[in-house]
C-alpha cells in the first residue's frame, strides 16, 4: 500500500520527466529526434501489450502484426488523401475487431493457446503484407507517407513530429491510467492474480480476458499509425515475428504489470544499440588505447546478442523485470522502517506494562 | 504419391523436434521457444568439429555430445532451474531471448551464409512404392523412425524410461515413489538435446545449414506438437508426419507465396475444433 504522503513526490518526479521530455529534445539533431520518436511509438505498442500481458496475464505474440496493420492502414489512407485521424480511427476499430476474432477461439481453451494462435497470426499477417501487392505494394512497400497536420500545425519537421508522438503517447498513457483504475482494470488484475476467485466473484473471465487482448491490440494499431509517418515508408520487413518478440521483451524487461514498465523497457530496447555504439569511444577515453580489439569496434553490431544476454540475466535475477527489482527494494525498505518503528515502540510498552 | 513419401521424410524430422518439445513440456512445463534454434545450432557444432579436422562420423557424434551438454545440461542448469519456480511465462520469454542469442551468435561468430552440410548418404534416387524419392530423404526417414522407436522402447520398456514417464505424468507421486525426479527432468533435457541434434544432422544436408533455419523448423515443430496433442509423444509423431505431408502437398498445389500459410491454417483449425490435438486427451481444465 502506498502511503498518501509519498504521492506528491511521485507526481513531482513525473513532472520532471515530462519537462525533460519536452525541453531536452530541442537541442537534439535529426537522428536523436528520430530515436526519441521511435521510443514514444514503441512505448505505445508496449503499453498495449502490457495491458494484455501484465494486467490480464495473456501472452500475445501478435503485437508486431497489429502495429503492422496500423501502419499499413495509415500508409494507405494518408497516401490517398485522407487525414491521419481517419486512419487512426479505422486502425483502432480494425485492430480491436481482429483481436476479438483472434482471441475468441483461443481463450475458449486455455492460457497458452493464445500465444500459439497469435504466433500463427503474426506469420500470416507478414505473408499478407508481403504478397498482396495490389494493396500493400508487396516488398517494395508504400513510399511518401505524409506527416500529419495537427490543429493547423504542420509536423513535417522532426521536432514537431516528435511532439506529435509524445502527445499521442501522453493521451494513450492517460487513457490507460484511467482504464486500469476503472472497475474494468480491476477485473483485469483479478484475472491475472487469481482467475478462479475472479470467476467465483462474478467476473466473466473469458469476456474480460478477450476485452483486455482486443484493447491491447487496438493500442498496437495506434502505435502503427504513428509509426508510418515517422519512417515515411512502410514495407513488410519491420513487422515480422521479431517485432512481436521485441515488444514482449520490452514489457518484461521494464516489468510487466507495472504501469511504467513499458516506458523503461522500450527505452532500453531502443537506446541500447546507441549506447553500445558509444562504448568504444569511452573505452578509448579511459584506457588511452588507440587500437582497440576488433570485438570492441563491432560491439554495436552485437547489440542483439548483448540484449538477449541482458534479458536472460535479468529474468534469472528478477522475473518481474527492472521495476520488480525497484518494487522489492522499496517494499523491503518499508518493512525495515516499520519493524524499526515497532522495535522503537515495543520496549516502552514493555516497560509500561512492567510498571 | 511422390509428395506424400517425400513429406513423410520431412515429417519424421519435424517429429523428432516436436517430440523433444513435448517432452520438455511434460516433465517441466517448459515451453521452449528456442527449440528451432536448438535444431540449428548442432549442425554448426558438427561443422566446426569437421573444420578442426575430425572425420565426418566422429564430427556428428561430437556434435551430438556437445549439444547434449550445452543445449541439454547447461540450458537446464543455467536458465531453466532458476526460473522454473516463477511459473511458465518468464521462462518462455527467457527461451525467446535464448533463441535470439543462438541465432545471432551463429550469424556473428560462424557465418551469415548458408553452409553446405555433407550427407551421410550418397546422392541418388530410389523407388519406394512406385514413387521416386531421393536416397537422402529415405535415409532421413529411416534414421528418424529408428530414433523414435528407440525412444519409445526406452520409455516403455526400461526402468529408467518408466521412471521418466512417471515423472512426466505426475511429479508429486513420482517423488513419493522414490523416483529421483530432478535427475529424470535433467534426463529429458539431455534426450531433447540429443533428438534435436539428430534432427539437425538429418535436415542440414537437405536444406543447408543456416543461422535462420531454426525459425521454420521451430515453427513446424511447434505446430506439429499442438496439432498432434501437446501432452502426447505419439501425438507429436503423428503431428510431425502429418505436417510434413501437408507441407509438401501445399508446396505443390498452393502458390509459393502462401505455401507457408497452410500449416498455420491447420494449426488454427485444430485449435478451433479440437484444441486437445488430434491424438491428445483433453486436459482437465484448472480454472
Amino acid at each position: 500500500m502506498k502511503s498518501p504522503r509519498r504521492f506528491p513526490l511521485g507526481l513531482l518526479a513525473l513532472a520532471v520527466v515530462i519537462a525533460f521530455l519536452v525541453i531536452m529534445p530541442m537541442s537534439l539533431n535529426r537522428y536523436g529526434l528520430y530515436i526519441l520518436s521511435l521510443w514514444a511509438v514503441m512505448t505505445i505498442a508496449a503499453l498495449g501489450l502490457n495491458l494484455t500481458l501484465g494486467y490480464a496475464g495473456q501472452v500475445s505474440l501478435a503485437q508486431g502484426a497489429f502495429v503492422g496493420i496500423g501502419a499499413y492502414t495509415a500508409a494507405l489512407l494518408t497516401t490517398s488523401g485522407w487525414p491521419l485521424i481517419a486512419a487512426l480511427a479505422l486502425a483502432i476499430v480494425l485492430c480491436f475487431a481482429v483481436g476479438w476474432l483472434l482471441g475468441y477461439p483461443a481463450l475458449r481453451v486455455q492460457h497458452h493457446y493464445l500465444a500459439f494462435v497469435t504466433l500463427a497470426f503474426s506469420t500470416l499477417a507478414y505473408l499478407v503484407f508481403r504478397n498482396e501487392q495490389w494493396l500493400t505494394g508487396g516488398i517494395y512497400g508504400i513510399v511518401g507517407i505524409p506527416r500529419p497536420v495537427v490543429l493547423g500545425w504542420a509536423t513535417t519537421r522532426p521536432l514537431p513530429f516528435y511532439y506529435f508522438c509524445l502527445g499521442l503517447l501522453a493521451i494513450v498513457s492517460f487513457a490507460l491510467w484511467w482504464l486500469v483504475r476503472s472497475p474494468w482494470g480491476r477485473a483485469f488484475v483479478a484475472l491475472r492474480e487469481n482467475p478462479m476467485r475472479a470467476l467465483s466473484l462474478g467476473v466473466d473471465t473469458r469476456r474480460y480476458t478477450l476485452m483486455a487482448f482486443a484493447i491491447g491490440s487496438a493500442i498496437g494499431g495506434i502505435a502503427g499509425v504513428a509509426y508510418a509517418p515517422l519512417v515515411e515508408f512502410v514495407d513488410p520487413t519491420p513487422f515480422t515475428l521479431t517485432l512481436s518478440l521485441n515488444l514482449l521483451m520490452m514489457v518484461i524487461v521494464g516489468g510487466s504489470g507495472f504501469f511504467f514498465g513499458p516506458f523503461l523497457g522500450a527505452l532500453i530496447a531502443v537506446l541500447l544499440p546507441e549506447w553500445l555504439q558509444s562504448i568504444p569511444q569511452y573505452v578509448k577515453l579511459f584506457t588511452g588505447l588507440q587500437d582497440l580489439p576488433n570485438g570492441f569496434k563491432r560491439i554495436n553490431e552485437l547489440y542483439l546478442i548483448v540484449y538477449a544476454v541482458f534479458v536472460m540475466g535479468l529474468l534469472v535475477w528478477s522475473p518481474t523485470g527492472l521495476l520488480g527489482i525497484a518494487d522489492r527494494w522499496l517494499a523491503e525498505r518499508r518493512t525495515r522502517a516499520a519493524s524499526a518503528l515497532r522495535a522503537a515502540t515495543a520496549p516502552t510498552l514493555g516497560k509500561d506494562a512492567a510498571r | 504419391m511422390n509428395l506424400v513419401v517425400a513429406g513423410l521424410a520431412t515429417g519424421a524430422i519435424y517429429a523428432l523436434v516436436a517430440i523433444g518439445f513435448t517432452l520438455l513440456w511434460q516433465t517441466s512445463q517448459t515451453i521452449n521457444f528456442a527449440q528451432g534454434e536448438f535444431a540449428m545450432v548442432p549442425a554448426f557444432l558438427m561443422l566446426a568439429a569437421m573444420n578442426v579436422g575430425l572425420p565426418f562420423w566422429l564430427a556428428i557424434l561430437v556434435g551430438i555430445a556437445m549439444s547434449m551438454v550445452l543445449l541439454g545440461a547447461v540450458f537446464k542448469v543455467a536458465l531453466v532451474d532458476p526460473m522454473l519456480r516463477h511459473g511458465v511465462l518468464p521462462l518462455a520469454i527467457a527461451t525467446m531471448a535464448l533463441s535470439i542469442f543462438l541465432k545471432e551468435g551463429v550469424k556473428e561468430f560462424y557465418s551469415a551464409e548458408a553452409q553446405a552440410f555433407p550427407s551421410m548418404l550418397p546422392a541418388g534416387n530410389v523407388d519406394v512404392f512406385g514413387a521416386t524419392v531421393s536416397l537422402q530423404s529415405v535415409g532421413a526417414f529411416v534414421v528418424a523412425v529408428l530414433a523414435v522407436v528407440g525412444l519409445q522402447f526406452f520409455i516403455t520398456r526400461t526402468s529408467l524410461g518408466r521412471q521418466m514417464q512417471a515423472t512426466a505424468q505426475n511429479p508429486a507421486v513420482a517423488r513419493i515413489l522414490g523416483i529421483p525426479v530432478e535427475r529424470m527432468i535433467m534426463l529429458t533435457f539431455v534426450i531433447n538435446a540429443g533428438l534435436v541434434a539428430l534432427a539437425s544432422a538429418l535436415v542440414s544436408p537437405i536444406y543447408l545449414a543456416k543461422f535462420s533455419s531454426g525459425e521454420t523448423l521451430g515453427l513446424a515443430a511447434f505446430i506439429a506438437a499442438i496439432v498432434g496433442g501437446f501432452n502426447q509423444i505419439r501425438g507429436a509423431i503423428a503431428g510431425g508426419l502429418l505436417l510434413g505431408i501437408v507441407d509438401n502437398l501445399s508446396a505443390a498445389f498452393v502458390s509459393t507465396q502462401y505455401r507457408g500459410a497452410v500449416p498455420l491454417f491447420l494449426l488454427i483449425a485444430v485449435i478451433l475444433f479440437r484444441p486437445q490435438g488430434l491424438f491428445g486427451r483433453a486436459e482437465e481444465r484448472t480454472v
